[in-house]
């Protein structure tokens, strides 16, 4: 039985001259009736397919003990590891033998299912023919006639005070998941263009929380990463207020300009001592921009490659940043601290919708 | 001098240098650690100095200037520090191969003692960060979960967050960490050599480096169960398997699921 396609036959096709019709084939005649059988296609080989898939099913069968076995031996906590173990390796050890136990025994439950398939069942194409959705129409007509019945009994028809009390009753319970929804959380107001900087906030490091003076930041090329002193537990303010401070060359800082409300000023009189500070927020969709190369100036974003020139009020230079990084007006306090000399006068992070 | 000079082509010269090299580390180790040595100090460092000028002469003024004054080409190396000096000549990066915005890590080509003497010519020059002592990079006792947080906040976003290295703008990297011993990641962030920016003990506290240093160093010493750690690069060649290995994976079984039962069981269903 060869399994070749049929050669066209006739006479070759001139070139010049249209292609010949193609025989018409009759997709209406119903197809050959075959004979019901329960037999594998190829009895010989189902006998080798049948041992293969019990095999899968066995190793299935002991890579989901072997998962059980593996949650229930490889510890992973503090208390419960030996004295002096490293946790985050019995972690990963734990998540190895889980995962894996856990995909082969799947992997093989499901192998075997499409080789049992494959080469065991008969190979026959079954028709299934569709009917319509509705029910009959005897049964249509008994259920409307006993829908009326039940109506009438009910009497919800000839007592309009039941009915209008019943809808009264029910409406305070269908309002009642509004007012929940509403509880979800408060309404942002004026959050979003603003932060917890204020007027003699010092700035401490990330991590070790000390306050610096300018004199701790004296070497140009210098940044750190600074949060308001004090929220260092408030990771809604920190989501925020995150700060780069950058040290540059004397005459190296150029007049950096920034919006004050809807005006573009100079802002050389928020730095200190050639101490810059902008937001560590990018302005495109709010990773933090931190990648600060010292030789070029330039803050580049690791999220979307959006750069940002330190030495010009960082000013976005390339990427899809729309906005400089918002500049923090620094000062020093009276014991000689970086501060802040006030909030951010713009929205720091991305666009959002009512910002204009 | 003339006479080294017309030898050192001479295919023992290499093994000769290393030998001198050793030797003279050997000489200056014993002469650092040893208890009295603070008498002469100041006579040894005069000649290490003279011995860094000539070396600086030789191998670093075509750039930076014949008195470390920089050139157009290169910076001035005056107020440097011996840490800017020693980072980059032991790993290699100082003499570059070519200018360039940065030069990567290759074997150096200096001893430990040449390197020392240029250090303290340049240190003499005027100042700056200097090298850190061995127990200024000592790890015992170092907060590794705060040098945690520190590498994650200050450090991660150019190196990645196991120290992996990672890409900078217009062609810069910054490099991976692996290979750095403690004290080049210690001098790195007292000088901030090329794009990297510094990391004063006014902004990071030498405690605090040495956690930082705890953390790279604990990181990369870590097991790898899975037998693969993928470079620790995180996403980027997680995401590459996931991909191009398990999406290739479950194409093929697509495509075993759906494809025609072989010819030769057909055959034999149809002679059965």
């Amino acid at each position: 039985m060869s399994e070749t396609p049929e050669e066209p036959t006739g006479p070759r096709r001139v070139i010049g001259t249209p292609f010949p019709a193609p025989q018409a084939v009759d997709v209406l005649t119903e197809p050959e009736e075959v004979p019901f059988s329960a037999e594998p296609p190829a009895p010989k080989h189902a006998q080798n397919a049948e041992r293969l898939v019990a095999a899968l099913f066995v190793l299935a069968f002991l890579a989901g003990c072997g998962f059980i076995a593996a949650y229930v031996g490889l510890e992973v906590g503090q208390a419960t590891l030996p004295k002096g173990a490293n946790t985050v390796v019995a972690v990963l050890r734990s998540n190895l033998a889980l995962g894996s136990s856990l995909a082969v025994a799947l992997l093989a439950l499901g192998t075997g299912s499409m080789i049992w398939v494959r080469h065991l069942t008969p190979d026959i194409e079954i028709e299934e023919e569709r009917h319509d959705m509705n029910s009959a129409p005897a049964d249509r007509a008994a259920f409307q006639k006993d829908f009326a019945e039940g109506a009438a009994m009910s009497q919800i028809t000839k007592r309009p005070l039941l009915r209008r009390t019943m809808l009264l009753a029910t409406a305070p319970l269908a309002l009642a998941p509004l007012v929940l929804l509403r509880d979800l959380g408060p309404l942002p107001q004026t959050d979003l263009r603003h932060t917890v900087w204020k007027k003699g906030l010092r700035a401490v490091t990330l991590g070790g929380l000390r306050p610096l003076t300018p004199a701790d930041i004296s070497t140009p090329g210098s940044m750190i990463t600074v949060i308001p002193e004090g929220y260092q537990d408030d990771p809604d303010a920190l989501a925020k207020a995150g700060v780069i401070l950058i040290k540059f060359e004397p005459g190296q800082l150029h007049v950096p300009t920034n919006y004050n409300g809807g005006t573009l000023v100079s802002t050389m009189n928020w730095t200190v001592d050639n101490i810059v500070a902008y937001s560590k927020i990018c302005t495109h969709v709010g990773c933090p921009v931190a990648l600060y190369e010292q030789t070029t100036h330039h803050i580049l974003c690791p999220c979307h490659q959006s750069t940002f020139d330190a030495a010009n009020g960082a000013n976005v230079i390339f990427g899809p940043a729309a906005r400089a990084l918002p500049q923090l007006p620094l000062m020093v306090d009276s014991a000689g601290y970086l501060a802040a000399s006030s909030d951010f006068t713009q929205p720091v992070g991305p666009s959002f919708w009512e910002r204009g | 001098m003339s006479s080294i000079i017309s030898r050192r082509r001479h295919p023992a010269a290499s093994y000769a240098a290393v030998a001198g090299g050793l030797v003279v580390a050997g000489v200056l180790y014993s002469a650092f650690s040893g208890g009295g040595a603070s008498a002469s100090s100041a006579a040894s460092n005069q000649t290490q100095v003279a011995q860094g000028q000539a070396l600086f002469v030789e191998s670093c003024s075509s750039c930076h200037g014949l008195d470390a004054q920089g050139t157009t080409q290169a910076p001035s190396l005056i107020g440097a520090g011996s840490a800017a000096v020693d980072f980059q000549m032991s790993t290699g990066r100082m003499p570059a191969k070519e200018l360039g915005a940065e030069n990567d890590r290759k074997p150096s080509d200096f001893t430990p003692a040449q390197i020392a003497d240029i250090a303290a010519y340049i240190e003499s020059l005027g100042g700056g960060p200097a090298i850190p002592t061995t127990n200024q990079v000592s790890t015992s006792g170092a907060n590794t979960g705060l040098g945690e947080e520190l590498f994650s906040t200050n450090c991660s976003q150019c190196h990645g967050f196991a120290g992996a290295g990672g890409a900078l703008t217009y062609g810069k990297s910054a490099p991976s960490l692996n290979a750095s011993t403690p004290t080049q990641i210690y001098e790195a962030m007292l000088t901030g050599p090329e794009a990297m920016p510094v990391f004063g003990d006014g902004t990071i506290t030498p405690a605090e480096k040495k956690d930082i240093i705890a953390y790279v160093t604990d990181t990369r010493a870590e097991a790898n169960p899975g037998g693969f750690s993928l470079g620790r690069t995180g996403t980027t060649t997680e995401g590459l398997l996931g991909w191009l290995g398990g999406l290739g994976f479950l194409v093929l079984i697509a495509m075993w699921l759906t494809a025609k039962r072989r010819d030769h069981l057909k055959a034999e269903s149809e002679q059965s």
